[in-house]
């Protein structure tokens, strides 16, 4: 790529001086709420995104006054797992800084919105002093890493834990801008400035974000797939023997540019346990070497791998480690959800709960928000957010289980069984009225759509049946749309592209079937799929394999499929 | 009126409305620091009440100046006396035409009188002490004549010509009960809407100019609705093209709701109209912030600027901002230019003499 122009963030990054920018000053300019361009995509490496109310944009500009502009902030919490303390600091600082309400993400983590640009220090250093830190939580880096938190294989659990945590901090950026930006009183000294260094990232850091997971079949709840780099555990006799090592894929693309896809990731290959590390670093120096700084819509793994082919990252990576990886070994997904309620593993119990698109917040009649910190003031075990939006309070001793229960009904927490299963099922980005990526709403509109199409499966009689289905603001896809049996991708206001066919396992890429419609539109294409689906559908086949099957939609197992025309249903 | 839009976000304790009028066909220019005279009309539902509850006839003509001109009684009260406000004269005035007891005993007690002034409008005095009976033409005789109102313009003729912007402050508030309103803020800013027409005049303020040398460094104090001028002025220096050496000192109570024009001065900063910017939001700390304090906190460059001999203006309220600003300035003279106290207020008097420090204040 050194003959091609860098994209200009690259150079940012470069000048940053190793993540500094300007962002210490522009945090005391008084005379905005923001922090200039520069900074903001510096300051993602941080854990934060600038943003603003986008409901109130255009009332704003009419009264001669900058958008409402205000902070994101992500802290990191490797496989979701955070303790009954951390969880009231989140909660207090959400109604401190934030919006009084808090988000757990697609990706096992909590990020709160709202937060003002004269708090944002003292948010991010209240998180840190609890011990979470937001280093990486965004930005062209290794961020979050994603564990299954089955808790009903717990010794495996444990362990596969344990390695997520160690990849995450091995890989976490070394530079001391973040202690000296958020955690310091005043800058005192330059030293440490001249003596930083990212032995691993380079000070152009990776050319994009890079993402890492880790599976324990038969659950596939971290969908794997959607990784640059998946772990999928190997067990024998409920011992860990290692991974199956899967790379490339990833969710983001932009419409109507087929350069762009989501894209599955690809085994290739088992390592032991104690090699995992060293996979994951000389993985991602891969990717910072050969990965595309030329163009941003071309830079994740998945296109480096692409461009190259199979054969060619798994030599590389053998010439890097030195040794080559091992045969891939057999597993079995059977899904990618979560499944709810009280379970019993290791001797302890662990309560998930249903959480509508992971927002935590009160409303009239359901004070989750309350509820969980009420229960968060009591527990002794550990709080672990799920890949797919939900919380488990976990490790709960059978003195403490009624205590629970007794909160729970008290706060009306649920455990989803009174919804439909196809509700239990979904997940959404947040998209308006935050970020500023979103073309369509997908948080505050999912709910009131899957209403709609609960009609629909009543008539069918499909209440029960569980159906993956997704919804994406936007085609950077961080629900995961592309990998859902039912999805909706937002083109514009009111509009979305409708995709059908992902698996139930989440191995199988999702496949358009309708282009920009309106909800008028979408549930009078899905009504007469659903009841064909009930009346044809063979025993335990899952809709995403029925539609395919029915050929409503093409299979589309590889990302550079995905905007084949022919799959398009005119 | 082309435009009215309350710039203050929503949660503030103040409305404040920048106002677009157009001058279409008037043949009015003006120049940055210069003020519109506004003639005010009373609020009709107010005016109405009187009429009612005096039992006049709305149709009853009344002089309406000492030329002996007559218009109806409606009329005359809605544009051409002032109807809201009670002094003491008037109140002594009012015992003798009225021939109420109660309100000339009221009179006897002076510091009774005198409360009972506060918070309260010519409409309490003719519900709580009404006349017997008396004629509208004797009663408009102990009223004063509606002064008009100025206001300082707040863009340049030069960037949009046939148009006038201004700002104001609703003046609004509840007393023994009622919400009351300014006459001229209150029919600006509430009652009349785009499309309305609204008799003006231009008024000229030859003690509030921009220098003539564009390389003469300005320094602009402006919080509040003060800052109108200023908008004027870069507005202006925009259509000139020339950059750099100006200063403003802006404040108000919150950053999130009150900062009036935030985005034309982010824009001037950014194009270089507008050199440097201090902002102090009195509201969003525990202990109260004001321009006066930034001036302070910048006092070293304040005092080279003079020495590079800027002017100074000082734009909004007198009695407070103005009187804190000044002080200040001798202040900073004292201890940047090592000056005694003498020696500084001389600094500033010949300022003045120079009309290097001139003020709009009100």
């Amino acid at each position: 790529m050194a003959d091609k122009k860098l994209d200009p963030l690259e150079t940012i990054k470069e000048k940053s001086r190793f993540l500094r920018g300007t962002i210490a000053e522009g945090l005391k300019d008084p005379l905005t709420g923001a922090i200039s361009e520069d900074d903001n995509k510096l300051l993602k490496f941080h854990g934060s995104y600038q943003q603003d109310d986008r409901d109130i944009r255009n009332d704003r500009r009419k009264k001669k006054l900058e958008p409402a502009y205000q902070f994101m902030v992500r802290v990191r919490i490797p496989g979701g797992v955070a303790t009954p303390e951390q969880w009231l600091v989140m909660d207090e600082l959400a109604q401190k800084y934030g919006n009084g309400t808090l988000r757990m993400t697609t990706r096992q983590t909590f990020q709160m919105h709202g937060i003002l640009k004269w708090n944002l220090k003292q948010a991010i250093r209240e998180m840190n002093d609890a011990l979470m830190t937001t280093l990486a939580a965004c930005g062209d880096v290794n961020r979050n890493v994603m564990c299954n938190p089955n808790p009903y294989q717990s010794d495996v659990h444990a362990e596969v834990y344990e390695w997520a945590k160690k990849t995450s901090d091995h890989l976490l950026p070394r530079t001391s801008a973040y202690h000296e930006i958020w955690l310091e009183d005043e800058k005192i000294i330059d030293t440490k400035e001249q003596e930083d260094s990212e032995p691993l990232y380079g000070p152009k850091y990776l050319p994009r974000k890079f993402k890492i997971g880790f599976a324990v079949p038969p659950s596939n709840d971290v969908d794997i797939f959607s990784q640059d780099l998946g772990f999928i555990a190997i067990l024998n006799e409920g011992k860990l023997e290692g991974f199956n090592v899967a790379v490339g894929g990833g969710m983001g693309m932009t419409h109507g540019d087929p350069k762009t896809y989501p894209q599955l990731a690809r085994i290739i290959g088992f390592c032991t346990p104690n090699q995992v590390i060293e996979v994951a670093e000389k993985v991602v120096s891969i990717q910072r070497d050969y990965g595309n700084r030329a163009n941003r819509k071309n830079a994740r793994f998945k296109y480096t791998i692409d461009a190259r082919g199979l054969e060619w990252i798994k030599a590389e990576l053998n010439e890097r480690l030195g040794w080559d990886l091992g045969e891939a070994r057999p597993f079995h997904f059977d899904h990618n959800g979560d499944r709810y309620g009280w379970i019993q593993g290791d001797g302890k119990w662990h309560l998930t709960l249903f959480v509508q698109s992971g927002r935590i917040k009160d409303i009239d009649g359901y004070p989750l928000m309350t509820g969980l910190r009420e229960i968060a003031k009591i527990h002794q075990g550990e709080f672990r957010l799920t890949p797919n939006q939900n919380v488990i309070i976990s490790n709960v001793t059978e003195e403490m289980k009624g205590k629970i229960d007794e909160l729970v009904e008290k706060y009306h927490l649920t455990d989803g069984k009174h919804a439909s299963a196809l509700r239990r099922n979904s997940m959404s980005c947040v998209a308006f009225p935050t970020c500023g990526l979103a073309m369509a709403e997908a948080e505050r509109y999912l709910p009131e759509l899957l209403g709609k199409i609960e009609e629909i499966l009543d008539e069918a009689g499909l209440r029960e049946e569980e159906i993956v289905i997704r919804m994406s603001g936007c085609p950077n896809g961080c629900s995961r749309p592309a990998l859902a049996e039912m999805a909706f991708i937002g083109k514009g206001p009111g509009k979305y592209n409708l995709y059908l066919g992902g698996s139930f396992t989440g191995d199988r890429l999702a496949c358009l079937y309708k282009e920009n419609i309106g909800e008028e539109e979408i549930l009078a294409s899905l009504r007469p799929i659903l009841l064909q689906y009930a009346k044809e559908r063979q025993e335990g086949e899952h809709f995403g394999d029925f539609v395919i099957r029915a050929g409503i939609v093409e299979a589309i197992r590889d990302g550079r499929d995905f905007h084949k025309p022919a799959a398009v249903n005119k | 009126m082309l435009e009215n839009i309350n710039l203050n976000w929503e949660g503030s304790n103040k409305e404040t409305h920048h106002i677009e009028l157009s001058l279409e066909g008037s043949g009015f220019t003006f120049e940055p620091g210069d003020s519109i005279g506004i003639y005010p009309e009373n609020d009709p539902d107010l005016v109405e009440r009187l009429i009612e509850k005096l039992g006049w006839d709305p149709k009853e003509p009344v002089p309406i100046n000492k030329k002996g001109e007559v218009l109806p009684a409606r009329e005359a009260l809605l544009r051409h006396y002032e109807i809201t406000r009670l002094t003491k004269p008037l109140l002594q005035q009012a015992a003798v035409l009225f021939g109420n007891k109660g309100l000339t005993a009221l009179l006897e007690n002076e510091a009774e009188a005198k409360a009972y002034l506060e918070g309260r409008g010519l409409i309490d005095l003719v519900e709580e002490y009404p006349p017997e009976k008396v004629e509208v033409q004797a009663f408009v005789q102990m009223l004063r004549k509606m002064p008009p109102r100025l206001y300082s313009i707040a863009s340049s003729w030069k960037a949009n010509p046939d148009e006038v912007h201004l700002v104001i402050a609703l003046d609004c508030y509840t007393a023994n009960g009622r919400v009351r309103e300014g006459v001229c803020s209150g029919q600006v800013a509430g009652r009349i809407k785009p499309g309305d027409k609204l008799p003006v005049y231009v008024h000229r303020n030859p003690n509030f100019k921009l220098p003539a040398d564009p390389d003469v460094p300005v320094i602009m104090i402006g919080p509040g609705t003060g800052v109108a001028p200023f908008r004027s002025f870069l507005e202006e220096r925009e259509a000139e093209g020339i950059t750099g050496r100006t200063w403003l000192f802006y404040g108000d109570q919150h950053f999130a709701t009150d900062f009036l024009y935030q985005l034309d001065w982010q824009n001037w900063l950014k194009n270089g109209v507008l050199e440097r910017m201090d902002v102090a939001f009195s509201r969003d700390q525990a202990e109260k912030i004001y321009v006066q304090h930034r001036m302070l906190e910048k006092s070293k460059d304040f005092y080279a600027w003079l020495e590079k001999g800027a002017c100074v203006y000082v734009c909004g309220d007198e009695k407070h901002m103005a009187r804190d600003v000044q002080e200040t300035l001798l202040h900073i003279l004292e201890t940047e230019g090592n000056m005694a106290r003498e020696e500084a207020e001389d600094y500033l008097q010949e300022m003045r003499r120079a009309k290097r420090y001139q003020r709009d204040v009100y």
